[in-house]
């Protein structure tokens, strides 16, 4: 019974050093340059508290549950050796976790308004519903195919910085061609994708898969997973914005 | 009272959330793999460890640290603070003259990278894999400095109205070239650090900071200049996670290089020794 205690306590404790700079960096703020009294006191302690508790048990579930978990299903894919069946998991993982993402859904809603205001769709309320969905789910199948690609990556041992520089090459050539008032929401797309759950899962079923597989470095070829999704949304919203 | 029901609330937001990934998780596993999860008890426990505290972090976040965070960067671009020290508030502003906002946005983005929890995990996941070689706060710090920097620059180009490609396009460049020095092994986990930094901590602060300087700067639109902060975010930290890897691996060289000299040493020691003998 002592150990779990103490574990915790530990886990607290470095909880609280994950936080400790964000903490300074308000207070020095709110102190020294404002110069303001901190409203609210009471509603701060009950948030820090909440903030120190969640991040802990965040992490101590994620090394009992989201890890192993990751670990399990790459290494029973592999052993299953059904690529195809691998393939519709990645594309599900990433449509699934991206497509009801509240970050992704407060961006394109604002991408509507941008283009309703630049003039490349009419400015009715029904048309920006139908823009922001249509972006919803391109940036989600966009995701999807993200981590299809890395997956194959993994699966073939193609060089990850030859894509990364497609992409990127992809990305600028785009950036010249793209209306101007898309370019900053697509850039900006590439970081709503990831949340705090996806990575974790992606990353271990990455990194087990690439382990698993005769030849694959976890290392070398385990990670980039993330990287994907976060660099194709950015081609496929500019080309929406070209389309529309 | 109330804050039993904003837990509910939370909770629920973040059971959303968390939904699709266990339909697809659970779906798979029993229609297609069709074998028992091993440990499936603790995995359980684990996910219900994962959403109470993710729901207690958002929740946290956003009673304590979002509305000061969010207050702070309005007053940091209010004109007002901005020329509490200037002569006369009609003339324009420089660029210069904002630079408690870079040393907030600075600060803000280091700060907020250390705290992200997806990055916490990545670490974990890198330093297990590369068996310690990658230490998970070197690469938390690592990342931090690229975020901080990335922010920085991107709050100087809101406030001098420099086309956000430009940057990023020469970032790229950057990134490119180092592709060919970095060691191997860092490169694909220099592309995911980037994709971490921008999540549940970050992007609400930041795109506060966007948004109200880009109100507050003449001349600038909030829809067009708004964005493009996490772009910077992004993108920084793969140059100074691939920088910190060149470094480590100069450091591990050069160590090795001494330990060289001593065990050649110790070797004519023990030659000479036996000779002795």
């Amino acid at each position: 019974m002592k150990q779990p205690l103490l574990a915790l306590a530990k886990a607290t404790l470095s909880s609280l050093r994950d936080l400790a700079p964000l903490i300074m960096v308000v207070a020095f703020f709110q102190f020294a340059v404002l110069r303001q009294p901190l409203p609210n006191l009471y509603d701060l302690g009950v948030g820090m508290l909440f903030v120190v508790l969640g991040l802990t048990f965040f992490i101590y579930g994620l090394e009992m549950g989201l890890f192993p978990i990751g670990q399990s299903l790459a290494n029973a894919f592999a052993r299953k050796g059904s690529v195809f069946w691998l393939l519709c998991f990645s594309f599900a993982l990433g449509f699934g976790t991206t497509v009801a993402e509240p970050a992704l859904i407060a961006v394109s809603a604002e991408a509507a308004e941008v283009a309703a205001s630049g003039g490349m769709i009419e400015d009715t309320s029904e048309a920006r519903q139908s823009y922001a969905s249509g972006l919803r789910y391109v940036v989600a199948f966009s995701v999807g195919l993200a981590i299809v690609l890395g997956v194959l990556r993994i699966l073939k041992g193609w060089p990850i910085h030859l894509m990364i520089i497609i992409g990127y090459g992809l990305v600028v050539c785009m950036t010249v061609i793209a209306p101007k008032e898309i370019i900053g929401i697509a850039y900006d797309s590439g970081g709503v994708t990831t949340s705090t759950i996806t990575v974790p899962l992606v990353t271990a079923l990455g990194v087990g898969l690439a382990s698993c597989l005769k030849g694959r470095n976890p290392m070398l070829d385990g990670f980039g997973l993330i990287a994907f999704a976060s660099l194709s949304p950015m081609i496929f919203v500019m080309a929406y914005g070209m389309i529309i | 009272m109330d804050l039993f029901s904003d837990f509910s609330l939370m909770l629920l937001a973040t059971l959303r959330d968390v939904l699709p990934i266990i339909v697809i998780i659970f779906g798979f596993q029993f229609f297609i793999i069709r074998k028992p999860i091993p440990q499936l008890r603790r995995v359980l426990i684990g996910f219900a460890y994962v959403i109470i505290g993710l729901t207690l972090f958002l929740l946290g976040l956003e009673k304590a640290l979002f509305p000061i965070g969010r207050l702070m960067a309005t007053q940091l671009t209010d004109p007002a603070f901005i020329f509490s020290g200037a002569q006369s508030v009609t003339s324009v502003p420089g660029w210069q003259d904002y630079y408690w906002v870079y040393l907030f946005a600075f600060a803000i983005g280091a700060s907020t990278t250390i705290a992200e929890p997806s990055l916490i995990a990545v670490a974990i996941k890198a330093n297990e894999v590369s068996g310690g070689t990658i230490s998970v706060w070197g690469l938390r710090i690592a990342v931090a400095i690229g975020v901080a920097i990335g922010i920085t620059l991107g709050a100087y180009r809101i406030v001098s109205g420099f086309p956000l490609h430009y940057f990023i396009i020469s970032g790229y460049v950057v990134v490119v070239i180092q592709i060919f020095f970095a060691p191997k092994m860092i490169v694909p986990l220099a592309y995911d650090s980037g994709g971490v930094t921008t999540s549940t901590v970050t992007v609400p602060l930041v795109a506060a900071l966007g948004l109200g300087l880009a109100e507050t700067v003449p001349g600038r639109s909030p829809l067009l200049d708004g964005f493009g902060l996490i772009a910077f975010a992004r993108l920084f930290p793969i140059i100074t996670v691939m920088g910190y890897a060149q470094l480590a691996n100069y450091r591990i060289r050069r160590a090795k290089a001494r330990q060289q000299q001593v065990s050649e040493s110790d070797l004519t020691i023990t030659k000479s020794a036996s000779k002795r003998i």
